[in-house]
């Protein structure tokens, strides 16, 4: 008995030691940008590093924010990421609650199309895309942005949302239906607010996925009022040469509104939705 | 077509067209114009010497693109670089999430906490964290070094990593499992916490030991989501760019590069359009039917997605 009991303590720490360890060296390269990103430009080049910054210094975050249009491309990054969301989760709501719910001719062929296009990433596309994008005065355009962004949302939003519909009950639909209300009436208020989980889950992965987008920004947009925050970041590191403690600072910034959103609903990010998709 | 057996159900009916179509009109119309037209149009792309000046025509060149791809050595080595990345970042998430899961799995202090430190490169942009990488793997100063050398004492000289050919590619494969471990790990969290406890405890009566549970029960159980996990790394394995565009661009000397940087570099460095088109259409050829296999060949009857 007292053995099996030290085996159980032992497997304890041992799953503890486990834990910390791969935790810490899953920290490590945040916790060196912070460090980074808190001295000043001679204690970053200074060689060996100081671990924990002697001096630290807010100074690399008063200049990001002050300097150039840092705060234009934030602007610029929430109006695109906000913007896109919204159209995103509508639209590809509205479609998925088409294939949970009724059938239309071509139905299987534009499905069999999510799902390629589920498979093929964008980038495939990012030469006539771009073609386009000039064809149809989008370039240098935030508008071109969230256009092309909610596009190429629409396969898995549509997928994963359409897993969704169809858990479903279809009883309260056809009650509705029988007492005379029509479809969009059934959609707006019993599906929508009965999806409100799956609905989050989409919009925060939506959101993250504009927050960060890079490739399209970079090809689309020259003009530099334009820009989003990526690209600034990017761009940061090119134009300060190894100002490192200036580019950490700015992703610093840029990450706070992804980790304020992931505290307030985690729930969301690490709900089930993708797997129950899946099981279908 | 679609009218077929609609009898049963009053929603199914042609009357219902109009709302279908209203439903998906404004989806239909981005998926058409800003994925499918892209598409297609990539694919005629791929047969021309695409030209980029207005009063000059394309020339059609057939599969000449394409024969070129096949000839091209930086083509290949890109190709190789590409599925190496995914045979080497993809069973190494796989692993590490999966463990990480099982730690986590069941009544332990402090999940939230570990959870959060484990997803937190998943929420964190792939620009930064390239940028972070790569800064980490600077020679002959970079923190990397600092640790091998001057605190392990492990190599007497800094590497330069992301210097040379043959160890350029190590700093991103690091970046890709550790950018992905969390991602996988809450969706296996998720489907070992539908396994019933009483399960475990049968089998401990039976004296199975953790490494049986664990291929006997777990593993087996958790199977649909394993392979979905599978799939989707590979595809993204495959998919492979933003770390190389920002941490090597490909360098040095072409020795990093990805198809999709590759593609990437001549369309817009070189502006050779319908070479590049060509390049994406392979890799995206090869992505499909590399998945459709996977779903054939892992999917049983009773695994319908």
């Amino acid at each position: 008995m007292t053995n099996q009991r030290k085996g159980i303590r032992l497997d304890r720490i041992l799953r503890y030691g486990i834990l910390i360890g791969g935790g810490i060296i899953m920290m490590v390269p945040f916790l060196w940008m912070v460090s980074t990103s808190l001295k000043e430009y001679a204690y970053v080049i200074e060689f060996p590093p100081q671990l924990i910054p002697k001096e630290p210094t807010l100074n690399n975050f008063v200049e990001a924010w002050t300097t150039g249009q840092f705060q234009l491309y934030l602007t610029n990054s929430l109006i695109v990421a906000v913007s896109s969301v919204v159209l995103a989760v509508i639209i590809s709501a509205m479609m998925a609650y088409a294939f949970a719910r009724f059938k239309f001719p071509g139905k299987e062929i534009l499905f069999f199309s999510i799902l390629l296009l589920l498979m093929v990433p964008n980038i495939i596309g990012i030469i006539p895309q771009f073609l386009l994008a000039i064809a149809l005065g989008l370039r240098n355009s935030l508008l071109g942005l969230v256009l092309f962004y909610v596009a190429t949302s629409l396969p898995l939003n549509t997928f994963l949302l359409r897993g969704f519909f169809e858990t479903l009950p279809r009883e309260m639909e056809e009650a509705m239906l029988m007492d005379g209300a029509n479809y969009f009436t059934i959609f707006t208020r019993m599906v929508l607010p009965l999806s409100t989980p799956a609905l989050a889950t989409v919009s925060i992965f939506s959101l993250l996925g504009f927050w960060d987008e890079y490739i399209l920004a970079l090809t689309f947009i020259d003009d530099q009022t334009k820009r989003t925050l990526p690209i600034a970041i990017a761009s940061f590191h090119g134009q300060h040469g190894t100002d490192w403690g200036l580019v950490f600072a700015a992703s610093l910034i840029a990450m706070i509104p992804i980790v304020a959103l992931y505290v307030a609903l985690q729930r969301y990010f690490t709900g089930g939705l993708t797997t129950g998709a899946f099981k279908g | 077509m679609g009218t077929r057996k609609t009898k049963k159900r009053p929603n199914l009916s042609a009357q219902q067209l109009p709302t279908v179509f209203v439903f998906l009109l404004p989806g239909i119309f981005l998926f058409l114009v800003f994925n499918i037209y892209p598409l297609l149009k990539s694919f005629q792309i791929s047969f021309y010497d695409w030209s980029i000046v207005p009063n000059r025509p394309s020339e059609f060149v057939g599969l000449d693109n394409y024969a070129q791809a096949l000839k091209d050595p930086v083509a290949r080595l890109a190709f190789r670089n590409t599925v190496l990345y995914t045979i080497i970042t993809v069973p190494g998430q796989i692993v590490l999430a999966m463990a990480a899961a099982l730690l986590l799995n069941g009544r332990i202090r402090g999940k939230v906490f570990f959870r959060t430190i484990f997803y937190l490169p998943v929420i964190t942009s792939w620009v930064i964290v390239s940028l972070l990488f790569r800064y980490m793997f600077q020679s002959p100063n970079g923190f990397i070094n600092y640790l091998l050398v001057n605190v392990l004492h492990l190599f007497e000289n800094p590497i330069g990593w992301l210097q040379s050919g043959s160890t350029a590619m190590i700093p991103v494969w690091l970046l890709g499992i550790w950018k992905g471990i969390g991602w996988s790990m809450v969706i296996f969290l998720a489907a070992l916490q539908t396994i019933p406890e009483e399960i475990y405890e049968a089998a401990a009566i039976d004296g199975a030991g953790s490494f049986n549970k664990l291929m006997q029960i777990t593993l087996p159980l958790i199977r649909p989501t394993l392979v979905f996990v599978l799939v989707m790394l590979i595809i993204g394995g495959l998919n492979v760019f933003l770390p190389i565009a920002l941490m090597t661009n490909g360098g040095p000397l072409q020795q990093t590069e990805v198809v999709l940087t590759y593609m990437y570099h001549q369309a817009f460095d070189f502006l050779d359009f319908g070479y590049g088109s060509a390049l994406a259409f392979m890799m995206a050829i090869f992505i499909v039917s590399l998945s459709f296999i996977q779903i054939k060949f892992f999917r049983r009857p009773s695994e319908i997605y």
